[in-house]
C-alpha cells in the first residue's frame, strides 16, 4: 500500500520538478550567453564623449581566450602600447586612435561575427586582426566587402590578403616563412633527413609545412615522412612512433604553441633526441611552460629577436616592460608594428578616406618598425627579414637574420 | 615488430584512460538506462580539481607518488561530489518523466559544466603541475616506456578491480545490480533505490576524476573542453562492449585505444575521431548489444 501512494505521490513531485529543472536549463543558456557578450567587450574603454569627428574608431579581433590565447592578449597589448604612445603624441592629424577590442574565443566563426560587429555596430574605419591565418581567412572577406580596410598582424598564409584589395598584413608570408626554415635546415643544420608533423586542421601549418617540404627537396633534402594531427589533440605518440621508425634527422612541426609542447614532450619520451623546428606559431611562453625541458635544441622562425639590438627594439622593449613588466613576445611586437604602419600611413595620406589611407599604405617604404625593415609589396604582403630563434634553457636564442 | 609493440603499448595506456572513464557511462546506463553525457565534463572537472590541489598544497614542490595519490584523492572525492549533486538535481526530479526529457537534461547539464568550466577557469589551456616524476626511461633497446604511462595504468587497473569488487562482493553492489534489474521490485524489496543511484553516480564520477588526474599528469595541458571527445569516445567504448556491461566497457575502451593507436601508426592520422564513430555507427547497425551485451527483453 505505502509504496503505491509513493508512486502517485512522486508522480505529482516530478511534475513540479520537471518545472525546476526547465528553469535550471534557461538559467543555463543564459549563463552561457551572458558570457560571450561579457567576453566580447573588453579593451581599453571607449569614451562615449568621444564625438565621431575627434577620433579614429579602430577594431581589433583576437583570441584573448581560447586554446591560443596568448596569440591574442600579446598582440592586444602591443595595440594597446602603440596607440598609447601615438595618441601621447597627439594623434593622427589631430585626431585619437580609440580601439575596441572583441575577442574570437579562438573559432574562425566567431572571429567573423566580431568583424560584423565592429563594421556595422562599432562603424570602425580599420580593423586589426586576427593572428591565426584561418581566422583572419574568415574574416578577409567580410571586411573586403564592406570596403573596410583590414590589417593583420601577424597572419602568413598567402591566402589571406588574397581575399581582397583591402586586407593588408605587416608580416612576411608563409612561402618565405617556409623557405628560411629549410635553408636553415640545409645549410646551417646541414640536414639531409627530416621529417614532417603538421596540423591538419589549420590553414597555417598546412600552408608552412607545403613550402617548407618543397624547398627543402629543392635543396636536395629527403622527406622521410609526413604525418598529421588535428589541433586538440593531447596524444602524438602514435605519429612520433611512426616518425622514430624512419629515424630523420630533425622534425619539423609548423603548429601552434600548445600542441607543438605536448609533442616536444612525448617525442623526448620516446627516445627521440632530434631538434624540432617550426614557424612563428611557436612563440609563446606557454610554450615552455608546457614542452619544459623537452624543447631546448629545437628551432623556429619568427619576426623579430629581443636581443636585437637597435634602437627602435629597444626602446619597444623598455616600453612595453613598463607597461606589462614581461619582455614582449613576437606577436607583441607585430600587434604594434600594425597600428604604427596604419598611422604612418594615415599621417601620409592626403585624406582619412578610406581609399587614400589604402593608397598610403600599399606606398609603404622600408618603414623602421619593431620587427625590420617593411615593405608593402602590391599583394599588400610586408616584405621583411624573418629571424631563426633556438629554445635554450627556456629562452629563446638569436640565431640569425634571413633576408628575402 | 619494434614499432608494432610500441603502437601496442601506446594504444594500451590511451585505452586505459578511456576504460576509465567509459566504466562511469556504463554503470550509469545499467541502472538508469541514461546515457549520463555530462560524465566526460565530470573527468575534466577532475583533472582541474587535480591541479588546484596540486597548487594549494605545492605538490609539484616534492614530485613524489604520494602526492599523485593525494591529487586522485581530492579529485575523486571532489568529483563523486559533482556526480551526487548533478543526480540529486539534475535527474532525479525526471526520474519518472519520459527518457528523451532526460537525455536532454544531460546534454544541458554537460553544456552547463564546461561553459561554467570555461567562465571559472578561463577558456586558454592550463598546464598541468608535474606532480610526480619517475626518473628515466624504462627502455628495451628501442622500446620506450613511459614509467609514469605504466603508472597510470596500474592505477586505472587497480581502480577498475576495485570496482568490481565492489559489484559483486559488496551489499551495496548487490542493490546495484538490483536496481538495475528492475527499480520498482528492488524497492519492494527494501532497498533505498535513490540511495543506491546516487552511490552508482559517485563511484562512476570519482573514476572519472581520477582519469582527469592521470591525463593531466601524462598530457599536461588540460582545459575546459577536453572532456568532449574522451567523453564522446568513451561512450562509444562502452558502447561497443556493450553497454551496462562492465568488463564489456573496459574490453571495448581497450579495444579503442589500440585500433585508433594501429589506425594513426599505419595509415591515416587524420581519421584519428572519425574512427571511434565508425565503429559506432557499425556496432549500432550489426550488433548493437555490443560485445558483449546480452539482449534484454524490453519490460513495460
Amino acid at each position: 500500500m505505502k509504496s503505491i501512494f509513493q508512486v502517485s505521490r512522486n508522480s505529482k513531485m516530478s511534475r513540479k520538478n520537471q518545472w525546476i529543472a526547465v528553469a535550471l536549463a534557461m538559467s543555463m543558456t543564459a549563463i552561457s550567453g551572458c558570457k560571450k557578450s561579457a567576453n566580447t567587450v573588453n579593451g581599453i574603454s571607449q569614451n562615449n564623449n568621444s564625438a565621431a569627428g575627434d577620433v579614429i574608431k579602430l577594431g581589433e579581433v583576437g583570441s584573448m581566450t581560447g586554446s591560443e590565447a596568448t596569440f591574442g592578449t600579446s598582440t592586444h597589448q602591443g595595440i594597446l602600447l602603440a596607440v598609447k604612445i601615438i595618441n601621447a603624441a597627439g594623434g593622427v592629424k589631430g585626431k585619437q586612435f580609440s580601439v575596441t577590442s572583441l575577442d574570437d574565443q579562438g573559432k574562425p566563426e566567431e572571429a567573423a561575427t566580431a568583424v560584423t560587429k565592429l563594421i556595422n555596430q562599432n562603424n570602425v574605419s580599420a580593423i586589426l586582426g586576427e593572428v591565426a591565418s584561418s581566422r583572419s581567412l574568415a574574416m578577409a572577406p567580410i571586411a573586403q566587402q564592406n570596403k573596410v580596410l583590414m590589417i593583420t598582424p601577424s597572419s602568413t598564409n598567402p591566402k589571406v590578403t588574397e581575399q581582397g584589395d583591402h586586407i593588408f598584413r605587416v608580416c612576411f608570408i608563409d612561402p618565405f616563412q617556409g623557405t628560411v626554415m629549410a635553408k636553415f635546415a640545409t645549410e646551417t643544420l646541414k640536414l639531409k633527413k627530416v621529417a614532417i608533423l603538421r596540423d591538419v586542421k589549420n590553414d597555417y601549418s598546412v600552408g608552412l609545412a607545403n613550402y617548407f617540404k618543397e624547398t627543402f627537396v629543392k635543396a636536395g633534402g629527403t622527406i622521410v615522412v609526413d604525418q598529421s594531427y588535428s589541433a586538440g589533440d593531447i596524444d602524438f605518440k602514435s605519429q612520433l612512433t611512426a616518425i622514430r621508425a624512419k629515424a630523420p634527422e630533425a622534425i619539423f612541426v609548423p603548429g601552434y604553441y600548445t600542441e607543438v609542447g605536448l609533442i616536444g614532450r612525448q617525442a623526448r619520451e620516446l627516445g627521440l633526441k632530434v631538434p624540432l623546428m617550426g614557424g612563428d606559431g611557436w612563440d609563446s611562453p606557454k610554450l615552455k611552460e608546457i614542452g619544459g625541458a623537452a624543447m631546448d635544441g629545437s628551432y623556429f622562425s619568427n619576426h623579430y629577436s629581443e636581443e636585437d639590438k637597435s634602437p627602435v627594439v629597444q626602446d619597444f622593449i623598455s616600453k612595453y616592460k613598463a607597461d606589462y613588466g614581461v619582455v614582449p613576445d613576437g606577436l607583441a611586437a607585430m600587434g604594434y608594428d600594425a597600428v604604427v604602419i596604419l598611422a604612418d600611413a594615415m599621417k601620409r595620406a592626403p585624406t582619412l578616406n578610406t581609399e587614400d589611407v589604402r593608397k598610403a599604405l600599399l606606398a609603404t617604404r622600408d618603414f623602421p618598425g619593431v620587427t625590420g625593415k617593411i615593405n608593402i609589396n602590391d599583394k599588400r604582403d610586408a616584405v621583411k627579414s624573418a629571424v631563426v630563434l633556438k629554445v635554450e634553457n627556456g629562452v629563446f636564442k638569436y640565431q640569425t637574420t634571413v633576408n628575402p | 615488430m619494434l614499432e608494432f609493440i610500441q603502437h601496442l603499448v601506446n594504444g594500451l595506456s590511451v585505452g586505459s584512460i578511456y576504460a576509465l572513464i567509459a566504466l562511469g557511462y556504463t554503470m550509469v546506463f545499467g541502472i538508469l538506462q541514461l546515457i549520463n553525457f555530462a560524465h566526460g565534463d565530470v573527468y575534466m572537472l577532475g583533472a582541474f580539481i587535480g591541479m588546484y590541489c596540486a597548487r594549494y598544497f605545492r605538490l609539484a614542490d616534492n614530485p613524489s607518488l604520494g602526492a599523485l595519490l593525494i591529487a586522485i584523492l581530492f579529485a575523486m572525492v571532489g568529483c563523486a561530489a559533482v556526480g551526487y549533486l548533478i543526480e540529486r538535481l539534475a535527474y532525479r526530479p525526471l526520474r519518472k518523466s519520459p527518457r528523451i526529457n532526460v537525455l536532454i537534461t544531460a546534454v544541458g547539464v554537460s553544456l552547463f559544466l564546461e561553459f561554467s568550466g570555461q567562465l571559472l577557469f578561463g577558456s586558454d589551456p592550463k598546464f598541468f603541475p608535474q606532480i610526480y616524476r619517475p626518473s628515466g626511461d624504462w627502455s628495451i633497446g628501442e622500446l620506450r616506456i613511459n614509467p609514469l604511462q605504466v603508472i597510470a595504468f596500474g592505477i586505472s587497473i587497480t581502480l577498475m578491480t576495485i570496482l568490481q569488487y565492489i559489484i559483486f562482493k559488496t551489499r551495496l553492489g548487490r542493490a546495484m545490480r538490483a536496481v538495475s534489474f528492475n527499480h520498482d521490485y528492488a524497492s519492494l524489496m527494501g532497498i533505498p533505490t535513490n540511495q543506491v543511484i546516487s552511490c552508482t553516480f559517485m563511484l562512476g564520477s570519482a573514476l572519472a576524476g581520477a582519469a582527469g588526474v592521470l591525463v593531466g599528469l601524462t598530457y599536461p595541458k588540460i582545459e575546459p573542453l577536453m572532456g568532449v571527445m574522451p567523453g564522446l569516445k568513451a561512450f562509444v567504448a562502452a558502447v561497443l562492449g556493450g553497454i551496462g556491461n562492465v568488463t564489456g566497457a573496459v574490453v571495448g575502451a581497450i579495444t579503442l585505444g589500440l585500433a585508433e593507436e594501429m589506425l594513426v601508426g599505419y595509415w591515416a592520422p587524420t581519421y584519428r575521431d572519425a574512427l571511434a564513430f565508425a565503429i559506432l555507427i557499425l556496432i549500432l547497425l550489426f550488433k548493437p548489444t555490443g560485445l558483449f551485451g546480452s539482449k534484454r527483453t524490453e519490460k513495460v
